[in-house]
């Protein structure tokens, strides 16, 4: 049994619950000043202020299981895209905080409005970039990062940045379809709508760029045999795309969400046919950086123990809070 | 590596993670402080209980959110910065981060929307099991860092690759309990209590300066008094052991704390103040008792010590803040317990709630934990220099590969941000402990649509003429 096949699925995925958990809370906070002041953003943060925080917790366990079960890639990776990373982690400074300090200062609630848009903003921008410098490509030797500091800046960066921020207001957008109502709902929809078209075209973009990013991802993905393996990605991912639009059209309440993050599960498994077996392309293998087989199994007993745990409290708080944010006066 | 670079590396690790711990320090004593007030009130149906719980609440949700996002940044510092450390101690640290991961953070941060936002969602013992998880959450978090940065200060259980990585023996158990980690736990542990006992305690104070009969700040004050006259002592006793330890693993840090530059062969003094001074290697304007060093440190008064001249001069850690920061916490530690002897007297007297004295002193005292906290921590890990795995990974070995003007950016960016969002938050709280708690409190509202369903006990318009459509400041009471 490859422990290092295994924990690389284990932070993929983190890294996917992570994406589609946080991602609609960032979705949320990049959409928030289309939002009227008032009830509709009170109803858009209060969707979200009781799970936000047990989702961004999938960020820790994504970074920790990195410099837990791949360390070597923890020790490139972060450095390589060091002004990307402090990007993010002030950005999620701002947007933790905004959810407490809004009702804190009324006074001053435009400012935290702005400082949730503008945080929520830079932390998707910036993981979308994070994406696109690791795909890219990262230089190592002996086992330091040993690129330049503008290494991050690409045009294709830029890509994978503006299709993360579609991609969370997607999956922002739905999520409130399924928990507003009336004009409120109306108004998610049409912005779902828009993100819908602006996450496909990116996610479109972003994968023809990749066959010509690397000679090796066209190979991967252009020549026979793996072409019979790979492209059942695509299609499945046009089909999902197609039935997300038609969901939103026919007013559907929760299936934009579901189908969504479908669109995610898809993409992410795109990227991991791309890149496989490699962590940090171009060099660095999963095996080349995986932790030695003490560490993996330490760690796999108590993944293997707490994850059932984990999924079940945490689907107890969503069921909590299920329903929708509404609006009424008395109990 | 680049000195520049390296300097502003660790001045930018110390920085960010003295402001994070300043949140968990509190929100670790106050989540369980949380959990009794809950039991309390369940027990005894009082609602001033109910109240206290609410009105903390507040002040929780604002520590706890603050401490979140600072803690995201440590996380990821380690290998932004600490790319070389990250690569040789990730097989054995590593794994103690990820079950910080999902026994700590999962669990804390699962339950915080029920705990916040359920009370009139879930029953009241569920609710109380949600509170129950925080606090147990934040103890379970303290419970592995603490072994992450004990096995920094008293390496153990490993093997060394031919790369140079730091490799996990064949018991994790060895790995987590080094040796100085259980002295590191308790002692950092009930720090936190203490912290947020005085810090309560403040609070009690301050609001019987303006009404002794007030029934919220006499039970603040008096659980706070408690706290301080029974634990205050212990954590004395439990610094003591703790230094016995270090002195036992990491005989230069004593060294430094005690400004020992030289050994004394028989019988080394206990100096109070003074103004060390390591070009020349003594203290300067020294105020010292003879012999009561090595009567603390080694239980006889003549035994000898050995002093930084044992110690290669690249090996010793920086004697002046490791000296200071440790008599700035001790000190404290002293007026903690005097405070609770104070509060004691008070009691004996019948007295506790009209000593106004007694009142100031502890306002003064609010954010003595948070000071000793941070002098603490300075004294631990400056005192573990030149290492960040003690005599095995120098701290100039451990940087990742920087250039100075990246990391003086992140830094500049760090300190803006920290001091400018950090603040406010903590004004934000000042504000809230300064408003104090009331009958009828309404815990963490969120105007009129709050994540419950209902609006729950704001009454609508209808019901309250005057109560605008503004959104309200959450506290209940009338704009």
């Amino acid at each position: 049994m490859d422990l290092t096949l295994i924990w690389a699925f284990v932070i993929a995925f983190a890294v996917f619950a992570y994406v589609v958990m946080d991602g609609f809370d960032l979705g949320i906070g990049v959409l928030f000043p289309g939002f009227k002041v008032g009830v509709e953003r009170d109803a858009a943060m209060n969707s979200i202020a009781p799970v936000w925080d047990g989702n961004e917790t999938w960020l820790v366990l994504g970074g920790g299981g990195l410099f837990a079960a791949f360390p070597l890639a923890y020790a490139v990776i972060l450095p390589a895209t060091y002004p990307l990373i402090v990007a993010m982690l002030l950005g999620l400074v701002f947007r933790g905080v905004a959810f407490e300090f809004r009702w804190r200062d009324p006074r001053h609630r435009a400012f935290w409005d702005l400082a949730f848009f503008g945080g929520s903003l830079a932390a998707a921008l910036s993981q979308g970039m994070i994406l696109g410098a690791l795909l890219q490509g990262i230089a190592v030797e002996n086992r330091a990062y040993a690129g330049s500091w503008w290494d991050w800046l690409t045009p294709y960066t830029l890509l994978t940045g503006l299709g993360t921020v579609a991609g969370y207001a997607l999956l922002g957008a739905t999520w409130l379809v399924w928990k507003l109502e009336g004009a409120a709902q109306a108004h998610a929809r049409r912005q779902a709508v828009r993100a819908a078209w602006a996450t496909i075209a990116l996610m479109g973009a972003v994968s023809l760029y990749n066959l010509v990013l690397r000679p090796e991802y066209a190979e991967r993905w252009l020549s026979a045999p793996e072409l019979y393996f790979a492209a059942p990605v695509p299609l499945a991912t046009g089909a999902v795309a197609l039935l997300l639009l038609r969901a939103l059209a026919k007013e559907r309440e929760a299936a934009p969400f579901w189908l969504s993050l479908g669109l995610f599960l898809l993409g992410m498994a795109g990227l991991g046919v791309t890149i496989f077996p490699h962590v940090v392309p171009p060099d660095v293998t999963i095996w080349d950086a995986a932790a030695p087989h003490r560490s993996q199994v330490f760690m796999l007993i108590g993944v293997a123990l707490t994850m059932p745990l984990i999924l079940a409290y945490t689907g107890w708080a969503y069921w909590v809070f299920r329903g929708k944010v509404g609006h009424e006066g008395y109990h | 590596m680049d000195m520049d670079a390296l300097f502003l590396a660790r001045v930018q690790f110390a920085f960010t993670v003295s402001f994070h711990f300043i949140f968990p320090a509190f929100s670790i004593g106050l989540a369980s402080y949380l959990a009794v007030l809950e039991a309390l009130w369940l027990k005894t149906g009082r609602s001033e209980f109910l109240d206290l719980f609410k009105f903390w609440l507040k002040i929780f949700a604002v520590a706890f959110a603050m401490g979140v996002v600072s803690g995201i940044v440590m996380s990821y510092q380690f290998g932004t910065n600490w790319a070389v450390f990250s690569d040789r101690t990730g097989p054995v640290l590593g794994p103690l981060m990820a079950y910080e991961v999902l026994t700590a953070f999962f669990l804390e941060a699962g339950f915080l929307g029920v705990m916040l936002f359920g009370l009139e969602k879930v029953g009241r013992k569920l609710h109380f099991a949600a509170t129950l998880m925080v606090a147990l959450g934040t103890f379970v978090s303290a419970f592995w860092i603490l072994s992450v940065n004990s096995w920094m200060q008293t390496p153990a259980g490993y093997e060394i690759a031919a790369n140079g990585q730091f490799l996990p023996g064949p018991s994790w158990l060895e790995v987590i309990f080094n040796p100085s980690f259980p002295y590191r736990l308790l002692h950092t542990v009930t720090a936190a209590y203490l912290t947020t006992a005085f810090a309560v305690g403040a609070v009690g104070a301050w609001h019987l300066l303006r009404n002794r009969e007030e029934p919220h700040a006499r039970i603040m004050f008096s659980m706070a008094m408690w706290m301080a006259a029974l634990v205050a002592p212990v954590q004395i006793f439990l610094g003591d052991a703790h230094g016995l330890n270090t002195l036992e693993h990491q005989p230069a840090k004593v060294m430094a704390m005690e400004g020992h530059y030289e050994s004394h062969p028989d019988g080394a003094p206990l100096i109070l103040f003074g103004v060390p001074d390591s070009e020349a290697g003594d203290v300067k304007y020294a105020v010292e008792i003879p012999k009561a060093s090595s009567l603390i440190l080694k239980h006889d008064p003549n035994a000898p010590l050995a002093g930084l001249d044992t110690v290669a001069p690249e090996d010793r850690p920086p004697v002046g803040p490791v000296f200071w920061a440790f008599r700035v916490m001790v000190g404290l530690g002293f007026a903690m317990l005097g405070i609770g002897l104070w509060s004691l007297l008070a009691r004996v007297r019948g007295r506790l709630y009209d000593w106004s004295w007694l009142h100031r002193a502890a306002i003064a005292m609010g954010p003595s934990g948070f000071v000793a906290v941070i002098a603490g921590w300075i004294t631990t890990e400056v005192g573990r220099q030149p290492w960040t795995v003690y005599g095995l990974l120098r701290t100039e070995d451990s940087a990742s590969p920087l250039a100075a003007p990246a990391v003086a950016s992140s830094l500049l960016a760090f300190v803006v941000v920290y001091f400018a969002v950090f603040g406010v938050g903590t004004w934000y709280i000042l504000r809230l402990m300064a408003k104090g708690a009331h009958p009828g409190e309404l815990g963490v509202k969120r105007g009129d649509t709050g994540p419950i369903r209902t609006a729950g006990i704001t009454p609508g318009p209808t019901q309250n003429p005057g109560y605008s459509e503004r959104l309200p400041d959450g506290d209940g009471e009338p704009d």
